[in-house]
This record gives structure tokens, C-alpha cells and sequence, in this order.
């Protein structure tokens, strides 16, 4: 046990002062030695084998470790990284309304007006195509974040704008019943090839029944249709939803009105295009042409407005523009109390502020869980380690029972223990040392919390600081008194300072897991005794909002690694000692 | 509109009580005979309500099923983020998902719950009524949802509390009133039904609620209102707190599902009352996540067909006292399976309980849910 001690004093021996062969200085010794080009037995240069033996020697440890390193990564490292990801991910409204986020870089929100009609034409065509595939809903929640509102506003508008240009489909099929058939459609746009395969393809689906899910064949658009392009624009993603969506092919289903849509708009502004397609197809393009006048104008902006007036607020459209970058500071804004709006980086409104408030409890709260550890343990720990081996062991299996509880039922126990109808102020009403109206609150509080917390923790702080007391020898307490050192002054300038280590190893594992605990505080912490990561729960859980429970998380995970960093600086992470 | 809906349920609730002798046979589904896979993963509340599910229907339909077995999993507080995280995994552990009103239509607005046309899911009434016309409107609150139960956030208060001089709370205002009526109360520790209260009880009518709570002042009023008993007030956060708390005497007035209720007042005999004053109203029921391969959903189909039918609805009241969600069912529903007890009192759909009950609006919580729970939790904590 003494001989660790007998270094002491002298200067440890690094790497490079070693005079032995070790791996790395056998290398460098090869390496100065390389221009006197020493060979192995084998002729080739001692330093090339030697490398190619250590190379060999690294690669074998590596495979030792191979499968807890592929399991930590695979199973602890990736995830967490793909959910710390989430904090900045935003990729969610470029993808729902690439059309409206391109239109939108032409407006300026400063000048306070609403978008022109194009804004409102590309919106219309994107609200319609994530209508169909039902991401407006989503794209809503996520909006809703940001803007109050917004969630409603894009599900209300949801419902409503297949109607827009339900008018011109109408007028359309008035004209000539053939734009019913979704054979006119495909005919026009697609490629023989494509709807031979689809025909084929729906064939066997008739036959194959309810087990058949091979995918439709993939919809290609005619040279012609380049001469439409918005046509051919709303016709593919309209072929390739039904595709993915309902497993349907364009053959089959008639397109949705958003086409009929953008056919009158093509032609009114390219009338010519009519001559680009022959037959049948030219002749009903034509006619449509001819019919133009008669066919009712779309003003999207207008029926926008009508279904809801929210959308005449820049802020909606403001909100949009300002998030719609792939990557987004919000939700770490909102882990700050902050937040972003079209018109740069704001405070939350006052009663909105929560997080701020609950980092900084959560900090000031494991400080005091780790401090009164730290004066709870430390005599236990003092009594483990000098106390003959019977007791002690006694003491020790007192100390590990709690340990082995579960978690849960202490936390429980602690409930019955501590409420206000509960042992502990049964017993002080009974003594006759508080009143029976004034019973203490000590639960769904701070106090609770951090009572509760500090007995859990406790196991944590007692056994490094005694796998610590019990290598400093008794001989040296002794020698300090016979030296005069009365007792305070032996512990103080003898004991203490070599017990430091067990106390730094005690901190930080009971102030890391204090951070981050979650159970505890949720049962007895009531309003005011909960932790941030009761926050983060609430958001995985409750309110869905990953991206900001990410942001809360990794603020987290930073801020230990600061104090933990902090904590190395200042007292060293060399001092921490788990055991002698 | 639901109140009216929910009062003709409940008048045929007690019209017909007690009358039902016989167990109606049911009807065969329509994925019969197609292929079915054997096992299935049901995912619920746990406690009573999956007992009285296991014994209602699941049970039964293992019985008459015996190579199926069936795997529960309690994870239904969870079910928004378990099937978003099992989806986004591609990883669809769970077959059938219980969840309530709410979360059916977030399932639902994701993509992440199969819509499904209630009348070829869902039996048809005994007399031939569609499932559409049985369930009613106002239960399929979306597209995604087979409603099951009709439950409600109730208040509890104890009997003996002596500084109330004999007088029982009879009105929701009395949560709020610590000079007639003093002593803790237990609350949800989230806005919902609680900011909705404390606008009732500052004079806002029950139709003008949540356009009052849609503007900074509502809220605020709601709040100060709110701040006369917070730091009277336990907040909860599990539906089992309130009947302890009661039970324990920690508290002497708390909010919490009414089952629970029941169940601490009829089974444990504690010397707790019900209070049915604006009781607000709330809906679960099945969902079935998307994705699901031809086999399995096959197999969910074909039991959902036999657990959602009018007989087996009104079994399950015989172990629960949560209202079925069939008209038809109400009249078959009959005594407490153990303890011999009428049901229909205990309700929350039994017409006298019924009375000036409170609808919660789901749409407009989807919206605002952020903002005031941001603004709850900042008020708690201040």
C-alpha cells in the first residue's frame, strides 16, 4: 500500500525520459537512426519493419476494441448526434414550398406591404401539391413555433384551396368533356413509352389484387409538353404523388385541378403553344385557346384573402421568408429566451421566458445537491474507512442497500416521507414543534428536490472519497499530533489535503448526473424544484418540438463540458482519484 | 353542439338501462378469411383502462382467436413521439395505438395514422344504423380516429374537511374560492382545461372561452384568476396523483380523469365526492399507424371490427365508467362487473352529470398549445 507513496517527490518519469524501449521511443530511435540506415534481420530498414510491426501491434488493439467501439457508435454516439442535429434543421419549408421560398427573395419585408401576385401564384401551386401529400399540416407545427397562428391559418387554407381553380376545370370541362379523361392528359403529356408501361403495369395490378405493390412505372413527359411548362411542372409532381401516395398511375386518375390550372395560365400567356402538339391534342389546345375570354381569371391573391385574412399580414410572409434558409439559429434562440422574427433577433415577450431562468436553477441547484454530498459523505466516508472491518462492513452495506433500490420507490418513499400530511411532520405536530395549520412545506419545491436528489446521490460521493480515505495512512495523522499539530490542525493540514482527490472525484460524477437527472425532480420537485431536462422531456414527449428539446440538450451537453473543462483547469483532472 | 349530441346520448343511456339481457353475437368483419398475421401489438394507457379493455374485447377476441397472441405495450402517453420516432426509423413496432382525441388528429396531420373510412372499419349498429350515424359526428373528430370512450377531467373534494362547515363545493367557481372553500387544491400542471376554467369563472361565457384566451388580456385574466389559489395548489402531472393527494388528505380539492375518481370513491371506498360541474369533456379512442404490411393490418382490421361493435363498447363500460362512444351501446351498458354498481350515474355522459359540461376545442390547442404553455410554465415558475 506504501510503496505508490515512495515515488512521491520525485519527478515522474514522461515517455521521453524513459531508458527502456518503449513503442514510441523505439520509433523515434529507428527514426534518428534512419540515415544510418540500419536493417532488420530480414535486409529491409529497421524502422520500416519496426513500423509495420507496431502498425500490426495498433491494429490488433483496435480489433480487440472494435466491438464496443462499433457498438458505442452505432448505438449511443450517431444517434445522439442525428437528434443534436435536429437543433438546427429546417430543411422542412424549402421542401414544402420551394416555389414560394424561391418568389419570396424578390420581396422585401421592410416595406411593410403583402407579397405580389406572383407570391401568391407560387404559394397556390406548392398549398396545392402539399395538400395532396398532406405536409402542409406539418410544415404548420412547425411554423406554428415562430408565429401563433400560423398552424390554423395553413391548415383553414388547406381545406380550401382546391377550390381555386375548381372555376377553371369546370369552364374547361364544359368546353369539351375530354379534359375529364385522364387518357386526354396523359396523351398530351407523357411518352408513348411510359403509358405502354403503365397500361402493362396496370394489368398485372388487376390481377395481382390486394397483395400486388409493385411501384407505377415512372411518369416521363413528351417533347411537347416543354412548350407548357407549368402545366408539365403540375402534371409531374402530380404523377409522381399519385405514384407514391395512392400507388396510382397517371393513366388512371384525373389531375388535380392545380393542372387544369396551369394550362389556362400557359396559354394565355404562350397562345403559339397549341401548335406544338398535333392531332387530337392540337386541335382541343386550339379550341381552348379560342375559348380563352370565356374562361374565368384566377386572382390567387384574392382568394387567398378570402379563405383567410390572415395571409394580408407581411408577418406571415416574413415568418416564411426568415425560416426558410436549411439551417436555423430559432430553436437555439429559443433555448436563449429569444426569438426570430422577420425583423432580426427579439427578446421574448417577459412571461414567455422560462429557459434562462431554468439553466441557471438547474446549475445553482446541482452545485447545492453536490455540496451537501460533499458535507453528508465525507464523515460516512471518514467512519467507512477507520472503523474496525466488521462495522464498516456493516456501514457499507447500509450505504449500498439504498443503491440497490429502485430509483423510483426511493423517490416515492421520500414522497410519504416529506408531504405535509407525511411521517416527518406527523412526528414534529406530535412533539409539539410545529403547529397543526402550519405544517412545513418541504416537497414540490426546491427543498424537496434537492432532499431527495441528495440521498440518491449520496452512494456517489461516499464511495470515491472512501476508496480514497482508505489509502492515506493513519501513520501520517499520527505523526502530525506527535509533531504538536493539535487535532483540527492535523486534519486540516494533514488529513484534508489528501482526501481533495476523493472529494473531486465525488463532485463530479454526483454534479453530472444531477444535471441532466429528470425522474426525481418530476415527482417531488413540484413547480419550482424542476431541472431543464424535465423541459427537454416535456418537448421529446409532449410537445413534439425536437428541434428545441436538440438545442436544449446540446446547450446542456455544452455546458458541462465548460465546467468540466473549468474543473480542470483550476484543480486538475489528474487529482481525481477513483481509488488509491 | 356536442352538449346537444351528448344529451341525446345520455337520455337513451338511461331510458334503456338495465334493460339488455342478451349478449349480441358479432358480426363477421370484412377482412375475414383473408390472410392475418398472428400477432399483434396494442398499445395503451395501461391501469383500469387497459384492464378493462383486456376484459371487454381483448380477451373475448382471443378466445375466439386462439393462435393470435397479442403484445401490450403502455406507452400511449407517448404515442405522438413513439410512432414519430418508429416511422422515422422505419422501424413500425406497434400494430394499434389507443390515444386520445388530440393526439388522433396530430397522428393524423403527420401522416403518421392511416385514415380510414370509419363505416368499413367500424360495425354497424345492431338495428342497421351506419357506424358513421352511431358514432355521430361529434366523436369522429378525424379522419384518422375510431372513437372508444367519452371521458372527462372531473373534480374530486373530500367529505370531511371540517374548516368547510358542512358545505360541499357544488360549482366550478368553488375551486377558486379559498375563503368559502379553503385548503389545497390539486391542478394539471399544463394550461389546458385549467385556463379554461378560470375564464368561466371570471364571467366569460362558454362560447366566448377561447376567443378570450386567443388575446394577451384573456390570458391574463385567466392567470390572475389562477394566481388567487397558486400557492394553495398541487400541480399534477400523472392522472393517479389526484385520487393519492385526496386520499392522503394533501389535498382537499383536485382535478383528474374521472375513472380514476371512480375508482377511489367506489372501489376504495375513500371519503372522497364527485363534483360533475363543468366536467370537460375529452374523447379517446384507436388509431392505426401508417405503414402497416397487408397482413397486420389485416389482422388489426379484423379486430377492431369485434372491439369497436355496439356490444363489446358497452361492455367495456362495465369495468370503466367512461361513456361508450356509441349511441347504440348506452342502453346496453349495465352494472359494474364486480361490484354490482349501476353505472349510468357515474358517467360523464349521464344527463344530470352531463349538465354544463365543457367541450374542449382540439384546433384551437393544436394553434395556441406553444405560446400558453410557454406562458403557464413561466407563470408556475415565477
Amino acid at each position: 500500500m506504501t510503496d505508490t507513496r515512495q515515488t512521491e517527490g520525485t519527478v515522474p518519469l514522461g515517455p521521453d525520459q524513459f531508458t527502456g524501449p518503449t513503442p514510441d521511443n523505439a520509433l523515434r530511435d529507428a527514426d534518428r537512426d534512419a540515415k544510418a540506415s540500419m536493417v532488420a534481420a530480414d535486409g529491409t530498414p529497421l524502422k520500416a519493419s519496426l513500423a509495420r510491426s507496431l502498425r500490426r501491434q495498433k491494429l490488433r488493439a483496435l480489433m480487440l476494441v472494435a466491438p464496443l467501439l462499433i457498438f458505442v457508435l452505432v448505438t449511443f454516439i450517431a444517434p445522439i448526434a442525428d437528434m443534436l442535429f435536429r437543433s438546427v434543421q429546417n430543411e422542412i419549408v424549402v421542401d414544402t414550398l420551394p416555389r414560394t421560398v424561391a418568389a419570396l427573395q424578390d420581396w422585401d419585408y421592410e416595406s411593410g406591404e403583402v407579397p405580389g401576385p406572383a407570391v401568391f401564384d407560387a404559394m397556390t401551386r406548392d398549398m396545392m401539391v402539399a395538400v395532396e401529400r398532406k405536409e402542409h399540416t406539418r410544415l404548420g407545427s412547425r411554423l406554428n413555433y415562430e408565429l401563433t397562428g400560423i398552424s390554423s391559418l395553413l391548415r383553414q387554407t388547406g381545406r380550401d384551396v382546391e377550390d381555386i381553380g375548381e372555376v377553371q376545370l369546370d369552364a374547361m370541362v364544359g368546353l369539351d368533356p375530354a379534359w375529364e379523361e385522364p387518357a386526354t392528359w396523359a396523351g398530351m403529356l407523357t411518352t408513348p413509352d411510359y403509358r405502354e408501361a403503365a397500361a402493362e403495369w396496370a394489368i398485372r395490378a388487376d390481377e395481382g389484387g390486394r397483395l400486388f405493390d409493385e411501384p407505377p412505372p415512372r411518369m416521363e413527359l413528351a417533347e411537347a409538353a416543354q412548350a407548357l411548362p407549368l402545366t408539365a411542372d403540375a402534371y409531374t409532381d402530380f404523377a409522381r404523388t399519385i405514384g407514391t401516395e395512392s400507388q396510382d398511375s397517371a393513366l388512371e386518375e384525373e389531375p388535380w385541378p392545380l393542372v387544369y390550372m396551369s394550362l389556362v395560365q400557359d396559354l394565355r400567356q404562350f397562345p403559339a403553344a397549341a401548335d406544338a402538339f398535333e392531332g387530337d391534342d392540337g386541335a382541343r389546345l386550339a379550341a381552348l385557346v379560342e375559348a380563352l375570354p370565356t374562361i374565368p381569371e384566377v386572382d390567387t391573391r384574392a382568394a387567398f384573402l378570402e379563405i383567410d385574412e390572415e395571409w394580408a399580414d407581411p408577418q406571415v410572409w416574413g415568418t416564411i421568408k426568415a425560416f426558410s434558409p436549411p439551417y436555423t439559429p430559432g430553436y437555439f434562440l429559443s433555448a436563449a429566451d429569444l426569438t426570430l422574427t422577420p425583423d432580426g433577433v427579439e427578446a421574448m415577450p417577459e412571461d414567455e421566458r422560462i429557459y434562462r431562468t431554468l439553466f441557471l436553477r438547474t446549475i445553482f441547484m446541482s452545485l447545492a445537491i453536490t455540496f451537501s454530498c460533499i458535507l453528508l459523505g465525507y464523515p460516512v466516508a471518514w467512519l467507512l474507512a477507520n472503523l474496525p472491518a466488521r462495522q464498516a462492513n456493516v456501514l457499507m452495506i447500509l450505504v449500498l442497500l439504498p443503491f440497490w433500490t429502485s430509483l423510483l420507490v426511493r423517490t416515492s418513499a421520500w414522497k410519504v416521507l416529506l408531504q405535509q400530511q407525511g411521517v416527518i411532520n406527523d412526528i414534529l405536530v406530535w412533539l409539539g414543534l410545529v403547529g397543526d395549520a402550519n405544517r412545513l412545506v418541504m416537497i414540490n419545491n426546491v427543498t424537496g428536490t434537492i432532499i431527495a436528489m441528495t440521498h440518491i446521490l449520496l452512494p456517489f460521493m461516499i464511495l470515491p472519497l472512501y476508496s480514497v480515505m482508505k489509502t492515506i495512512p493513519p501513520s501520517y495523522v499520527r505523526a502530525a499530533k506527535s509533531l504538536g499539530a493539535t487535532d483540527f490542525t492535523a486534519f486540516r493540514r494533514v488529513y484534508f489535503p489528501q482526501s481533495v482527490p476523493g472529494i473531486g472525484a465525488g463532485s463530479i460524477l454526483v454534479f453530472i448526473l444531477a444535471i441532466g437527472y429528470y425522474i426525481t425532480p418530476e415527482i417531488v420537485g413540484g413547480t419550482k424544484g424542476v431541472f431543464i431536462s424535465n423541459r427537454i422531456a416535456y418537448h421529446i414527449s409532449t410537445s413534439l418540438n425536437w428541434g428545441l428539446a436538440a438545442a436544449l440538450g446540446s446547450i446542456l451537453l455544452v455546458a458541462v463540458l465548460i465546467l468540466y473543462w473549468a474543473y480542470d483547469r483550476i484543480i486538475g483532472i489528474d487529482n481525481v482519484k477513483l481509488g488509491g | 353542439m356536442t352538449t346537444k349530441k351528448i344529451l341525446t346520448l345520455s337520455t337513451a343511456l338511461v331510458g334503456f338501462a338495465g334493460m339488455a339481457t342478451a349478449q349480441m353475437e358479432a358480426t363477421e368483419s370484412p377482412v375475414a378469411g383473408m390472410e392475418m398475421a398472428d400477432e399483434m401489438t396494442i398499445v395503451s394507457w395501461g391501469g383500469a383502462y387497459q384492464e378493462s379493455q383486456l376484459k371487454a374485447y381483448v380477451e373475448p377476441y382471443l378466445e375466439m382467436n386462439p393462435d393470435v397472441s397479442v403484445t401490450w405495450d403502455e406507452s400511449s402517453a407517448e404515442a405522438v413521439a413513439g410512432l414519430r420516432a418508429q416511422t422515422e426509423a422505419n422501424n413500425l413496432t406497434w400494430d394499434l395505438v389507443d390515444v386520445t382525441a388530440a393526439d388522433a388528429m396530430r397522428l393524423c396531420d403527420e401522416g403518421l395514422a392511416m385514415e380510414v373510412d370509419i363505416d368499413e372499419v367500424a360495425a354497424p349498429a345492431p338495428d342497421g344504423t351506419s357506424a358513421t350515424d352511431d358514432f355521430t359526428e361529434d366523436m369522429l373528430v378525424s379522419d384518422c380516429f375510431i372513437p372508444q370512450i367519452a371521458y372527462s377531467y372531473t373534480f374530486g373534494y373530500r367529505n370531511d374537511v371540517a374548516e368547510w362547515n358542512g358545505n360541499t363545493p357544488s360549482s366550478i367557481c368553488d375551486v377558486f374560492d379559498l375563503e368559502a372553500f379553503p385548503g389545497q387544491r390539486a391542478l394539471e400542471r399544463r394550461p389546458h382545461n385549467n385556463m379554461e376554467w378560470a375564464l368561466l369563472c371570471d364571467g366569460v361565457a362558454m362560447e366566448d372561452v377561447y376567443d378570450t384566451l386567443e388575446t394577451e388580456e384573456g390570458q391574463d385574466r385567466a392567470l390572475a384568476v389562477l394566481d388567487r389559489i397558486k400557492d394553495q395548489t398541487v400541480w399534477w402531472t400523472a392522472g393517479a396523483d389526484t385520487p393519492q393527494l385526496l386520499a392522503d388528505g394533501e389535498v382537499v380539492f383536485g382535478s383528474t380523469y374521472n375513472g380514476r375518481l371512480f375508482s377511489a370513491i367506489v372501489e376504495q371506498d375513500q371519503p372522497i365526492e364527485m363534483m360533475w360541474d363543468t366536467q370537460s369533456f375529452d374523447l379517446d379512442g384507436w388509431i392505426i399507424p401508417a405503414g402497416l404490411d397487408e397482413p397486420t393490418l389485416n389482422r388489426v382490421l379484423d379486430f377492431l371490427w369485434f372491439a369497436t361493435d355496439t356490444q363489446r363498447l358497452a361492455d367495456q363500460a362495465a369495468y370503466i365508467s367512461y361513456g361508450p362512444a356509441r349511441q347504440s351501446s348506452a342502453p346496453l351498458v349495465g352494472t359494474h362487473a364486480e361490484l354490482g354498481v349501476e353505472m349510468a350515474p357515474h358517467m360523464p355522459t349521464n344527463p344530470e352529470n352531463a349538465q354544463g359540461a365543457f367541450v374542449q376545442n382540439y384546433e384551437w390547442w393544436a394553434d395556441y398549445r406553444d405560446e400558453l404553455d410557454a406562458k403557464f410554465q413561466a407563470w408556475l415558475a415565477q
